[in-house]
């Protein structure tokens, strides 16, 4: 009897930690989410990518469509290439389209803005490991604060 | 002069004897002639002493860490108007560090303190010696099911304890200051990493467990046979695990979140 209740007691245990398990994977890591599911990469060259890192957002009028995979400097012209992948549902983005850093907030995390461009005959859709040609750099405060300084004399 | 350097050099070498004594018996109870099948009912029995019993507190006390952390964060947070960042905050301090931490130093103090006073009185009235007699082996019988009960169950309670924890933090956090549920759960869910950060936390509490249920058995099987050499070697397996537990905390870390 004792140890009927042992084992009872230690089956809840593990099933405890079990929900507790998965509560961490499903609610606070979000596993489902991420990484998992077909996707495609594209590339864009940036004069400065400012505090950009791995993993971070890519975003198309705020809806998050994919990540940050790696970020390179490329050996020709010491410019950083970042290369992102792209949920494969979203891969009609037409050529026109522009990236952009951008930050969340005034302090937030900075994240990449994909701004799809005009589509009509002649001009083809990104695919998988296109370059997106027309970028503008991250907004460094620094940089800022400097113009305005010098622009003042 | 010479009577003092030798004494020096018999601690040290003590030391170093004991360190190889608790190493041997670390060999016989997991790795020589492994019983499986027969020692699983015994490391049931072990885990609900060890893990089940240990339940309550760690409950409580991520509960409580949790609220603390979210109360703490939001008021230096609100500051920046950064409040929104409290869910990554308290997950992750909660995930990398004070889950597995604070749950060892408790595991420590809840059941390495009692795996060492009851192997040392198991010692003292000696039934380690009668299992002996009948040829039944105390490191595999006694050692080694506490052993494998530890290193389970040690995971399991830090799992519980962060999940607990970050709970705790959503009840002071959004319930109570009012912080936006939305953003609590899914500014964390773009932080924290499964990878990364659990399955670190994981390992972490892995270690731990290893190194807290290896002092504590060693400390009871190696002890003085007697009531103050028991209370001396439940003493000195809270603080030297405590220690450890500290100090490899630290080097994990380092290795684990150091250099990116």
């Amino acid at each position: 009897m004792k140890s009927r209740k042992a084992e009872l007691l230690v089956g809840v245990f593990v099933l405890l930690a079990i929900a507790a398990g998965l509560m961490l994977a499903l609610k606070v890591a979000n596993q489902t989410m991420s990484g998992k599911g077909e996707t495609y990469v594209l590339k864009a060259k940036f004069d400065n990518i400012g505090g950009l890192k791995v993993r971070s957002a890519v975003k198309v009028g705020g809806v998050t469509v994919g990540r940050v995979d790696s970020i390179t400097l490329s050996s020709n012209d010491f410019t950083p290439i970042v290369s992102m992948s792209i949920a494969k549902k979203y891969d009609k983005f037409p050529e026109t389209s522009s990236v952009s850093i951008l930050t969340s907030g005034l302090l937030g995390e900075q994240y990449i803005g994909l701004q799809p461009g005009f589509s009509m005959d002649g001009i083809k859709d990104l695919a998988d490991g296109d370059f997106v040609e027309d970028t503008k750099s991250a907004l460094v405060l620094e940089d800022l604060i400097g113009q305005f300084l010098f622009s003042k004399k | 002069m010479l009577d003092w350097i030798a004494g020096i050099g018999a601690a040290n070498i003590a030391k170093v004897r004991s360190f190889g004594r608790a190493t041997l018996m670390l060999f016989g109870a997991v790795i020589a002639k492994p019983q499986l099948v027969k020692n699983v009912p015994l490391t049931i029995k072990q885990i609900y002493v060890v893990g089940v019993q240990s339940l309550l507190i760690i409950v409580v006390s991520g509960l409580f860490i949790g609220m603390v952390m979210a109360l703490q964060g939001y008021t230096i947070l609100v500051g920046y108007g950064a409040e929104g960042s409290l869910g990554p905050m308290v997950a992750l301090s909660l995930l990398r560090e004070l889950g597995p931490v604070v749950t060892a130093l408790l595991f420590a103090g809840r059941a390495g303190s009692a795996l060492t006073a009851e192997i040392g009185l198991m010692k003292a009235t000696e039934q380690l010696s009668s299992l002996e007699m009948m040829a039944i082996d105390p490191l595999r019988r006694i050692i080694a099911p506490r052993l494998w009960a530890g290193m389970i169950s040690m995971p399991m309670l830090t799992l519980i304890f962060s999940a607990v924890g970050i709970l705790g933090g959503h009840l002071v956090g959004v319930d109570w200051l009012g912080v936006d549920s939305g953003s609590y759960w899914s500014i964390m869910q773009s932080t924290v990493e499964w990878n990364k950060d659990v399955m670190n936390g994981i390992i972490k509490s892995l270690v731990f467990a290893f190194v807290i249920v290896w002092i504590a058995t060693y400390k009871g099987y190696d002890s003085v046979p007697t009531s103050e050499g028991i209370s001396k070697a439940t003493t000195q397996t809270v603080v030297l695990s405590s220690l450890a537990v500290l100090g490899l905390d630290f080097v994990l870390t380092a290795l684990m979140f150091g250099i990116e």
